[in-house]
């Protein structure tokens, strides 16, 4: 038993903040509502950094990390509020791929060209779950690869992975300007198909799992931001001649968010290790802190947007660029309440 | 460190873990077996039940040996609380002294107060209860007003005042307790930390029925009672750096292990899948809140992990101690609410037959969110000591 991370993995993770630090400021975030590239100048750097490629196994180039190894990468992807999908293309895509290349999926090489791609020119994936028609994806404007799946009708479950010049890709408008929504038309096709059945069956599980996962992360991070920006902004501004931080109703507002953030964190790390390890209980686990994390970061919007007041309701403060990933994260890959009733079910089953 | 992350116990932990259920299985009492501790049969029913853990060095499993434990640690602590909310096995009515005083004593007492006192407070010959609020001084601790004064013959401690709320005061041997010993000082300075004996001259104790109708606390009051100088905890004037260690556990990982929380989140599910097969809507009502109530149980068993975790690794814990107050109680809380849901009207029944384990839960749970500092004043806390923000 030693639940922590290890030095290693705390100074990837400091070495992930510096760049976002310096790349990906609020000014930078508004900067990119106008531009619809997924290879940003800033996404280059995390590929030089490694980060794009951290899971890519390292016979095809990359660092071989666990999602344990990437949630802290998450958590300050959530914290600067990253528009390019790192989580889809780093916690969801490069494992699915490798996953896919070791039961020899694919034709010869293609496969290993992907995450060879990942890992040495920092290809930008998305990831869709399986659903019906053109669901909007975020990051899907501009990206170079699309993994889609189907888990309905007479064939069953299959994964496709499809290059640009396979999909249609409409740009849809999102209350988050940085997400680049947009709806991905595409055909199932045989040429398209790189896993059906069984083994498409369970990869699909274990993405939305690991999706459930890595989503949590990014919550956590965005929770943390908008409860120190709310609390910084009571430390200063004053009213009836103090800080407004200084009255109880407004720091119980703040230390009621906190103290769940503090709760959604191990359970964020738990389940990634479950997932790591292949634990029985891992896609509960999953659903707890998801379901943990959503609420965390709901709870946190609602209260750090009421202590910033007014101020905090407009265009020129820097809040709304984290409410509006934290709306948009909380609904994705299941909400908070489908995930308990999720983890009810499991429980009710005797598992 | 280096060690990378595992979820799972040792081979050693596990086998300590086996070791312990047998114990249990074979020697704890039928769950819900003995009278209420707050009753006089009960408490020495309870009493009982701590001698014999105590002859098989089960009471205190992570004190040294020397003083009846076994030199277990932190993570072997939680196994062995996992196996004891197994078997649902009694409340411990040792609990003021066993987790609250000892670790106290083992970061301030002196050698001798340790062999004094601990091997008693361990076995349940004597049994502590907690001597902090008084009738002006609740959630404002630093306002206590009972006071000590130097005796005649310059040996110790003449303390007079009152003290409430003390749990377990109906009954107890020994009090813990806060007094003002320099009359100058204010506030959190010039307070003493004192051991009393509960049948000194001077101390009269009157039981406060409780809301359930059972004496679960009392109100004492001290006339001139002398306390020798070897019955200072800590240093004279010290008291409050003492107090805090003390709430520390009260709040942080000693009194409220995470196994008492999973154990009730179990049994909340299987009433949840009981009513469920009775009547499918009227429990699907429910469904949501006995999701949140078993996800909040299992959320303070990780980070109870977390914890320990950081602790072994020669961190420690500060205001993240008021934190996890808050969400303990309020798991408390949760879960016993949605039970009572569950139940309907039944959750009323309380006497004669009915099982009203879970009423008493949720009574119980409902002081859990005033008792060890009010969730307000650690609120306060997280406010103040984790965000930063200003005094009020």
């Amino acid at each position: 038993m030693h639940f922590a991370f290890t030095d290693q993995q705390i100074e990837f993770r400091d070495a992930v903040r510096q760049v976002l630090l310096n790349e990906c400021s609020t000014d930078d975030l508004r900067a990119s509502f106008e531009a619809p590239a997924a290879r940003t100048a800033r996404w280059e750097t995390l590929a030089a950094l490694g980060v794009v490629g951290a899971s890519v196994p390292e016979a095809h180039g990359g660092l071989g990390l666990g999602l344990v190894d990437l949630v802290p990468l998450l958590e300050e992807a959530g914290r600067a509020a990253l528009p390019e999908p790192l989580l889809d293309t780093t916690a969801l895509a490069a494992p699915l791929l490798a996953e896919l290349a070791a039961a020899d999926a694919g034709s010869r090489g293609q496969v290993a060209d992907w995450l060879e791609s990942i890992a040495a020119g920092g290809m930008a994936v998305v990831v869709g779950p399986p659903a019906p028609g053109a669901t909007p994806l975020a990051g899907a404007n501009g990206a170079d690869l699309y993994v889609l799946a189907t888990d309905g009708g007479p064939d069953g479950p299959q994964i496709h992975v499809l290059e640009p010049d396979s999909v249609t890709v409409t740009p849809v408008p999102s209350l988050d300007p940085t997400r680049r929504l947009a709806a991905v038309q595409w055909a199932p096709g045989p040429e398209s198909r790189l896993a059906s059945g069984p083994l498409a069956a369970s990869l699909i599980g274990r993405t939305a799992d690991r999706a459930a996962v890595a989503t949590g992360a990014e919550l956590l991070g965005l929770t943390q931001r908008m409860i120190t920006m709310a609390a910084d902004h009571a430390k200063v501004r004053q009213q009836f001649g103090r800080p407004i931080g200084s009255f109880q109703a407004v720091k119980h507002l703040l230390a009621g968010a906190q103290v769940t953030l503090e709760f959604a964190r191990p359970a964020v790390y738990g389940a990634a290790w479950s997932l790591d390890e292949g634990e029985p209980t891992a896609s509960r686990a999953a659903s707890v802190a998801k379901a943990y994390a959503s609420e965390a970061a709901t709870e946190a919007a609602r209260v750090s947007l009421q202590v910033h007041g007014a101020i905090g309701y407009t265009w020129e403060c820097d809040l709304h660029l984290f409410l509006k990933r934290a709306w948009a994260l909380s609904a994705a890959w299941g909400s908070a309440a489908e995930h308990r009733a999720r983890v009810l079910a499991s429980l009710v089953a005797g598992a | 460190m280096d060690t990378p992350m595992d979820l799972r116990f040792t081979p050693a932990q596990e086998a300590f873990r086996r070791e312990a259920r047998a114990w249990l299985e074979a020697n704890a009492p039928e769950p819900r077996s003995l009278p209420s501790l707050d009753t006089a049969e009960g408490f020495e029913a309870h009493r009982s039940w701590e001698r014999a853990m105590f002859d098989e060095r089960w009471s205190v499993v992570s004190w040294p040996e020397e003083f009846g434990g076994r030199g277990a640690g932190i993570l072997e602590w939680l196994v062995f609380e996992e196996e004891y909310w197994r078997v649902q096995a009694p409340l411990r009515v040792s609990q003021n002294g066993v987790f609250l005083l000892a670790p106290t004593m083992f970061e301030f007492g002196t050698e001798q107060q340790q062999r004094r006192f601990l091997p008693a407070m361990a076995s349940g010959a004597e049994i502590w209860c907690q001597g902090w609020s008084e009738p002006d001084a609740g959630s404002d601790l630093a306002g206590i007003r009972s006071r000590a004064v130097r005796s005649a013959d310059d040996r110790g401690w003449l303390l007079t005042g009152q003290k409430t709320w003390a749990s377990r005061g109906a009954f107890a041997e020994w009090c813990f307790g806060l007094f003002r010993t320099d009359p100058e000082a204010e506030r959190y300075r010039g307070l003493t930390y004192f051991l009393i004996e509960m049948n000194a001259p001077g101390v009269v104790v009157r039981p406060i029925p409780q809301l359930d109708g059972e004496t679960g606390f009392a109100e004492i009051f001290f006339d001139d009672v002398f306390v020798p100088d070897d019955q200072v905890l800590g240093g004279v004037g010290q008291g409050w750096n003492v107090a805090m260690a003390t709430a520390g556990s009260e709040r942080g990982l000693s009194l409220r292990s995470p196994a008492r929380y999973c154990e009730a989140a179990s049994r909340l599910v299987a009433l949840y899948r009981q009513r469920r097969a009775k009547d499918p809507v009227g429990a699907g009502r429910s469904a949501d809140a006995v999701a949140q109530a078993w996800m909040d149980a299992e959320v303070y068993r990780l980070a109870t992990l977390w914890t320990a975790t950081r602790v072994l690794d020669g961190g420690s814990v500060g205001p993240e101690a008021s934190a996890n107050k808050i969400h303990w109680s309020e798991t408390d809380l949760a879960i016993h609410r949605a039970a009572l849901e569950l139940l309907g009207p039944e959750a009323e029944l309380h006497g004669g037959d009915a099982d009203a384990s879970w009423l008493d839960g949720y009574l119980f749970a409902l002081a859990g969110l005033i008792y060890a500092g009010t969730n307000e004043i650690q609120r306060n806390v997280v406010a103040e000591r984790m965000l930063g923000l200003p005094r009020g």
